[in-house]
């Protein structure tokens, strides 16, 4: 309760909330009955969940053939959508992980559900893995476990190993990060229970979190160390999925700016689809108050800054093509952009180069339809990105004669499908069950002398 | 005083009984016997301490017995044979004929299965190689189409009664004089000819009428009116230093490819310095493999190939000075025509001219230009002729009619299928239909069969005795390798039951022809064979002394039949593929899955067009077309095909069956109703044919290959022979890249360029293979070889569509497009519309083949990415694969830059949706036991196979001794008919491989990247004087 709010500073919290204002409006969504907006996406998402579940089971009951690759594209939507949603994790834990350390205040009203994002991004990106190999009943062979299957262990020079090394390491670290902000706001929830049921249930998930002084240091210094490994994590995790294709020697592939690249691709299409979620989410759970324009605006200059870097990258990649004097290499960037997949190409370029550059605008930038529009084309850019890096370099590599074409299959386009199901099912539990505000930490902006104080701060 | 504290009252009492206990360990008695001693059994109270004991059995038995494992059934060998042992294979030599193709081969056998089908050294005519059909022949033994047993009217029947009928109606037939007769395609064995003449003795109204699907009736009659002599010329084209060839696909069908092949890249290769090759001109209107070997090719529609040969005999006969043919007709090479025919008599002696067409008239004047260039007797010979076609086409035209006016009481079928094949099949069957007693020998009920009133199938070769005579003089044993399958009869057998002949058994008839020296009357002169060996070998060869016969040919008949030709409009060439043949084995997946060579489209035939042409035409690939010529019209798909003439439409027979098997029914459309006669013969081109489009959907041709073009990369390098002379590195430049130290060889920049790293060390062997794309013509024999040993599974057409064969070997081929860097750079075109233009083939382009397999990288781009190491390189430079490690990441696949691993999209083996020979009980046994059948999801591909290294390593091994050069082959390396793969070791320093390997004309493929190939191929030369980048149209 130490902080002080510069009176010129715009408020974080509107509405002149006190802090049981907070409490009750965080706390609204899982102590009321769900309104029937929540049930129609509940059953729209469930409805392309089974889609998935039909798409996963077929994949894997009948061999991959039932996908449109071939001998030449050994991957497609598969990697391209695991890909794209690990990219989109990155979003929630560079809000939660690196603002944190630049005191960045006003992540604390969407670090919560942006953390959600990004474990149930990751959740669907490992689904992909999963699904895309040719035997998944032994997907666990790529992790070093003690064996008796002789002297096998596995490939360390292998970028996929790094890989499973990298999504495991995210994956974990961020469910811990996240699970510990939960605590103290599940506490809150247990002491409001009314009900036997959610007692029983929020008593376990709070860990027995009393509020003490004691507690709060030992909350305070976890979140500190977590924030500090999940740091590089941001930057890491996305240059080592980059490594799957700049280690490789397909042209088109073997870049060395793939990892920054990949990093800044990675935080434009995390952001754009914070931005998704939270637009819903503020309106859907009357949250407007807590996540107000100012922080629609803040991300959407991230997505400007990073939606630039990535356009930059671009043009780097062919000018490289034509300086590096490379035959295969020239005619891969050639290909990309005039080739068969003239269309992919130019659909990324249109959404994740030309289109952010409107938020230039600050009218633009505030403006909630916009953003909403844009965050979606940005997400669909992005998505077209990993199919162009992906398949267009190999559709057309070395020799000729294997040149092919890519078809998708309805499997595959449940399976990408079904992913949004796969992920907004949980997400949309999580807005029932999970207070989507880290109420407690938010508590710590709101001014301490309360709404008079504020109100007399005003210029009058 | 020390305080004392006792444990009981008993201890503070201190009794006896007490004392006595304490010095026992235990206290209380220990059930040590009985747990220990066999008394435990026979009581009945379980002891406490065995509690978990039992428990833990109790549980680990129930669960174990509630798994059943799955019971496999072997059977032992109660009495084993001699020869059979388990894990090891055996050889038989023996003979494949077909009535279309002839091989002397073989077979190797495991546990008494015939799995693989081989090449015999010993045979002139096929030294060791066999064709794709020839390859793929064994699969048909284990065709579940064929018939098990006898069938009468349709139904199942026993051998017994169907002999006695069948012997009963041709007494009848006979007594009545009715004619009897027995369609066959060509026969060559002697002493099958001997049953048929004794036949013929008993029934004296029968007659063996020769119909062959795919005739040479044309070369042979004009050889009969030529030299006196109705056979067919055996071919020296290793003895040719100039070949023209009009429209003769001989490379790829003609007469006797295979042979033809290993003698034509004799001439071909420049190994040791050699600095001379033959020259082959090429006049054709399809675009055939042999065309797309030569060094230059003009294009020249079908209607005027007689114009073209008098032009080319009137130029000869100028030089010669004897007496040309009056003549006013023009083509629109006659430019080629007259520098050909300086050629060819500068070369007079070793020149060659071959003409494709089964036409009596155009073939006599060939007859006559090779008798002015002094070929017969050098390249050519009519005296040591073939007996590959003996079909006689007006004797098939006159069986017609007799049939048709009711002469005729009983036909007998052998290895001929008129219904399917004859041209008019419906004439045909309504002529059949008034026959008296109609009896087929075919081996299931095909076409003919289905409306014959009694099948009698016939064994397969590989369960059969038989001789052959392919060429004179060279005669060859089949002789059985498996008991067999099927209650199937030999035709010879029931032919000498029907003659009441005092041997009844062929094995036994055959060897008394033999024993008696019966094959001296016909070779002139040799001594007495020897039984044993000759079955041993597989061969038996005499030389010939004879003399050339005088040429006797009127080159005027000829050309005024010629002369009275009518080329008019589109017209349509019937042409035979390297797969299907005649289309006898259309039910065989692994030809249907074969690509054509040139079009590289397999599973179909279609109408293939120029795309110029379909242009005009309106027409893309895959539309559907109606042709009609005269009143046949037939419906089929549009491919595109460069290089073949205008207003010409080419069609593939062997296709369309009805009546062949789950594989081959329905595959395509029948294109043998377009053969029509005239001038004596079927002809297998026809003039005026008119297209129509349907207003079908757009029909899928399911393809290995989708881009035609090289794109301006050096995949394939090419020379001429000129520059080659000049500079043996001609076209191989080597490969630079960029670095800061200026230009510099991709081994410099090698990431592990240190001496601990430079390489895997290989102490003992480095395996690899040399490619010489030079005698590489691209026919395919080493794709079916490679599949029959290496268990590639047959994936079907809609899967070759999605551009998931499975191939192991893939011959790729490139046309040359009419655009190049140089081009480009002189005529200032960018580099945009330079790659768009590269993408089109020429109107004409060159053609090159180039087989591609698993490199071996030494620094494998797949190895690195394995996440799981499934895929390892050993000691002996193998990149190797682990089958059962693999996850199926598919990351290898996609960082090859060759694209040659394959994955396991479904599985293949024993799956209804892939129901080919790995989905058939049957179709299973020809499965190679030394391979693994790869399951679902896992990444396979070549592994330069490695069980045959791995014999041939025990079996030095075991004879203490040191491998040879030469002794391992590869499958691919060993039927290839122009040995263009050689197969050896690197650490081996006089190694055929090694010594390829430092000859100028070597490269790696893609060596820029470094990753080190075993595999590496030696530049194309063409002999030719036309660069590469001009052409003309």
């Amino acid at each position: 309760m130490s902080n002080v709010e510069s009176s010129l500073r715009p408020a974080l919290i509107l509405g002149d909330k006190t802090l049981h204002d907070i409490t009750e409006d965080v706390c609204r969504p899982i102590e009321d009955k769900p309104n029937k907006y929540w049930w129609m996406a509940f059953g729209l998402a469930s409805a392309i969940f089974l889609w998935w579940l039909l798409a996963v089971t077929y994949t894997i009951g009948t061999g991959l053939g039932v996908w449109g690759l071939n001998k030449t594209v050994g991957w497609a939507w598969d990697i391209t959508n695991f890909v794209w949603w690990v990219g989109i994790g990155h979003a929630g834990t560079l809000i939660s992980a690196i603002l944190l350390l630049f005191r960045q205040k006003w992540r604390l009203s969407i670090n919560r559900s942006a953390e959600a994002m990004t474990i149930f991004a990751v959740i669907c990106a490992a689904s992909f893995i999963v699904v895309h190999m040719g035997r998944p009943w032994v997907a666990y062979w790529p992790f070093p476990f003690a064996n008796q299957f002789g002297s096998l262990w596995i490939n360390f020079n292998s970028p996929l190993v790094w890989d499973v090394f990298a999504i495991s390491t995210y994956f974990s670290v961020s469910l811990v990060f996240w699970y510990t902000g939960l605590i103290p706001d599940f506490a809150i929830v247990r002491d409001r229970a009314k009900t036997k049921a959610r007692k029983f249930w929020y008593t376990i998930l709070s860990f027995g979190w009393v509020g003490s002084a004691k507690n709060w240091q030992r909350f305070e210094e976890v979140s500190l160390v977590l924030a500090g490994l999940a740091t590089p994590l941001v930057l890491s995790v996305h240059s080592v999925v980059s490594m799957d294709f700049a280690t490789s020697l397909v042209p088109g592939w073997h870049t060395t700016i793939f990892p920054p690249y990949f990093v800044a691709g990675a935080i434009f299409s995390g952001f754009a689809m914070v931005q998704t979620l939270l637009l819903i989410t503020r309106k859907v759970l009357n949250l407007e108050e807590y996540i107000t324009i100012y922080h629609i605006d803040m991300m959407n200059r991230i997505i400007l800054i990073t939606g630039s870097i990535v356009g930059c990258a671009y043009l780097t990649e062919f000018f490289i093509a034509w300086y590096s004097g490379v035959e295969y290499e020239q005619y891969a960037f050639i290909n990309r952009a005039t080739g068969p997949y003239w269309w992919a190409y130019w659909s990324m370029m249109t959404c994740n180069v030309i289109s952010p550059q409107l938020m230039w605008s600050s009218k633009l930038r505030k403006n909630l339809f916009m953003t909403f529009f844009l965050s979606i084309i940005v997400n669909i850019g992005m998505w077209f990105e990993r199919f162009v890096i992906i398949v267009t370099s190999l559709h057309r590599d070395y020799v000729p004669s294997s040149w092919t074409m890519f078809h998708p299959t309805w499997v595959e386009i449940g399976l990408f499908i079904g992913s949004l199901g796969l992920f907004f099912v949980p997400f949309l539990l999580f807005t029932r069950f999970f207070p989507v505000i880290a109420m407690s930490e938010l508590k710590t902006i709101l001014k301490s002398s309360g709404s008079q104080s504020k109100k007399g701060a005003t210029h009058e | 005083m020390e305080k004392r504290y006792w444990k009981g009252v008993e201890e503070l009492r201190n009794d006896a009984e007490f004392v006595r206990l304490k010095n026992n360990e235990f206290f209380e008695e220990l059930p040590v016997d009985e747990v220990l001693g066999n008394k435990a059994d026979t009581k009945e109270a379980t002891p406490r301490r065995d509690f978990l004991k039992f428990m833990g059995f109790g549980v680990a038995a129930a669960s174990l017995a509630a798994c059943e494992a799955p019971v496999r059934k072997t059977i032992p060998y109660l009495v084993k044979p001699d020869e059979v042992v388990p894990g090891i294979p055996n050889y038989y030599a023996s003979t494949f004929f077909d009535g279309h193709d002839y091989a002397s081969i073989v077979v190797k056998t495991r546990e008494g299965r015939p799995i693989k089908i081989e090449g015999n050294e010993l045979s002139s005519v096929n030294k060791g190689s066999a064709s794709a059909r020839v390859q793929a022949s064994v699969l048909d033994l284990y065709d579940s189409a064929r018939l098990k047993g006898p069938m009468a009217k349709g139904a199942e029947a026993k051998w017994d009664t169907v002999i006695s009928d069948i012997k009963n109606k041709l007494t009848e037939t006979a007594a009545n004089q009715r004619k009897i007769r027995i369609v066959s395609s060509t026969i060559v064995s002697p002493t099958t000819k001997k049953v048929i003449a004794e036949f013929i003795a008993k029934y004296p109204t029968a007659k063996h009428i020769t119909y062959d699907a795919a005739s040479q009736y044309g070369l042979i009659k004009a050889h009969q009116l030529a030299f006196g002599k109705a056979a067919l010329p055996t071919y020296n084209f290793d003895k040719a230093d100039v070949i023209v060839s009009f429209g003769a696909d001989f490379l790829n069908n003609w007469i006797s490819p295979v042979e033809h092949a290993r003698q034509y890249a004799v001439t071909r290769k420049l190994n040791d310095g050699k600095k001379t090759m033959s020259r082959h001109i090429q006049f054709e209107a399809q675009m055939t493999l042999s065309g797309s070997n030569a060094d230059d090719r003009f294009k020249l529609k079908a209607g005027q190939t007689g114009a073209a040969l008098i032009s080319l005999y009137n130029a000869l006969a100028n030089k010669a000075g004897i007496a040309t043919i009056n003549s006013s007709a023009k083509t629109e090479v006659d430019n080629a025509l007259s520098s050909a025919a300086n050629e060819l008599w500068n070369a007079k002696g070793k020149a060659l001219v071959i003409c494709g067409t089964n036409n009596v008239n155009d073939q006599v004047i060939v007859a006559a230009i090779n008798n002015i260039l002094g070929s017969y007797g050098s390249t050519m010979s009519i005296a040591r002729h073939s007996n590959v076609r003996q079909g006689n086409d007006e004797e098939v035209a006159e069986l017609l009619r007799e049939m048709n006016s009711g002469e005729v009481g009983a036909v007998l079928f052998y290895n001929s299928n008129p219904l399917y094949s004859y041209p008019d099949n419906s004439a045909f069957a309504s002529a059949l239909g008034k026959v008296g007693l109609k009896v087929s020998f075919a081996d299931r009920v095909d076409e003919t069969a289905a409306k014959c009133d009694y099948i009698c199938p016939d064994s397969n070769y590989l369960e059969s005795w038989n001789d052959a005579e392919p060429v004179r003089n060279s005669y060859s044993l089949t002789q059985p390798v498996i008991q067999k399958l099927f209650d199937t009869r030999q035709t010879q057998e029931l032919l000498l039951s029907w003659i009441d002949s005092p041997v009844t058994d062929y094995h036994e008839y055959l060897m008394q022809n033999w024993r008696q020296g019966v094959l001296n009357n016909t070779t002139g002169g040799a001594s007495i064979i020897d039984w044993e060996k000759s079955l041993r070998d597989g061969v038996t060869e005499f030389s010939i002394s004879e003399a050339e016969p005088a040429f006797i040919g009127n080159v005027t008949t000829a050309a005024e039949a010629i002369a009275g030709r009518k080329s008019s409009g589109i017209e349509l060439v019937i042409y035979e593929k390297a797969g299907l043949g005649n289309g006898t084995h259309a039910n065989n997946p692994w030809l249907q899955e074969l690509p054509d060579p040139v079009s590289k489209i397999c599973w179909d035939n279609y109408f293939a067009m120029s795309p110029s042409m379909a242009k005009a035409k309106g027409l893309e690939q895959g539309n559907v077309i109606e042709v009609k010529v005269g009143n046949i019209t037939i419906k089929g798909p549009v491919a595109l095909q460069p290089g073949q003439a205008n207003d010409t439409i080419t069609a593939a027979y062997g296709y369309g069956r009805t009546h062949v098997g789950k594989a081959g029914n329905k595959v395509g459309f029948n294109a043998y109703p377009f053969v029509n006669f005239s001038e004596g013969s079927f002809n297998y081109s026809a003039a005026g044919a008119s297209i129509n489009k349907t207003g079908d959907a757009n029909y899928t041709l399911a393809s290995t290959q989708t881009h035609h073009t090289m794109m301006g990369r050096a995949i394939v390098k090419e020379t001429t022979l000129e520059e080659y002379s000049k500079d043996p590195r001609a076209g191989n430049e080597e490969e630079k890249l960029v670095s800061y130290k200026g230009k510099v060889s991709p081994k410099e920049l090698d990431l592990w360029a240190t001496e601990k790293h430079s390489g895997f060390v290989k102490p003992l062997h480095a395996w690899g293979m040399s490619i010489d794309l030079n005698a590489c013509i691209g026919c395919g024999a080493c794709v079916v070889a490679c599949s029959a040993e290496n268990n590639v599974p047959v994936v079907g057409k809609d899967e070759i569509h999605r551009s998931r064969e499975m191939h192991w070997i893939r011959i790729d081929r490139y046309y040359t497009s009419d655009m190049d860097k140089e081009k480009a750079k002189e005529e200032g075109v960018g580099k945009l519309s330079m790659y768009g233009y590269m993408e089109e083939p020429a109107e004409n382009p060159k053609v090159v083949f180039q087989p591609v397999m698993c490199q071996h990288c030494n620094h494998a781009p797949c190895e690195t990415v394995c996440p799981v190491v499934a895929t390892t390189h050993s000691s002996e430079g193998l990149n190797m694969m682990a089958y059962n490690r693999c996850v199926g990441t598919r990351y290898c696949a996609n960082n090859c830059p060759y694209k040659v691993r394959r994955f396991n999209w479904f599985k293949y083996s024993d799956n209804p949706q892939f129901d080919y020979n790995m989905n058939d009980e049957y179709g299973k046994m020809v499965l190679n036991p030394d391979v693994i059948v790869r399951s679902r999801g896992v990444m396979e591909k070549c592994t330069m196979c490695i069980q045959r290294i791995q014999y041939n390593k025990l079996e030095a091994k075991k004879n203490g001794r040191k491998l040879k050069d030469g002794e391992i082959q590869t499958a691919c390396s060993q039927t290839c008919p122009t040995h263009a793969i050689t197969f050896g070791d690197y650490n081996e320093k006089d190694s055929a491989l090694s010594k390829q390997s430092k000859n100028e004309r070597m490269y790696h493929l893609l060596e820029e990247l470094n990753v080190q190939p075993s595999i590496n191929y030696l530049t194309k030369v063409r002999n030719t004087h036309q660069s590469n980048s001009k052409k003309e149209a």
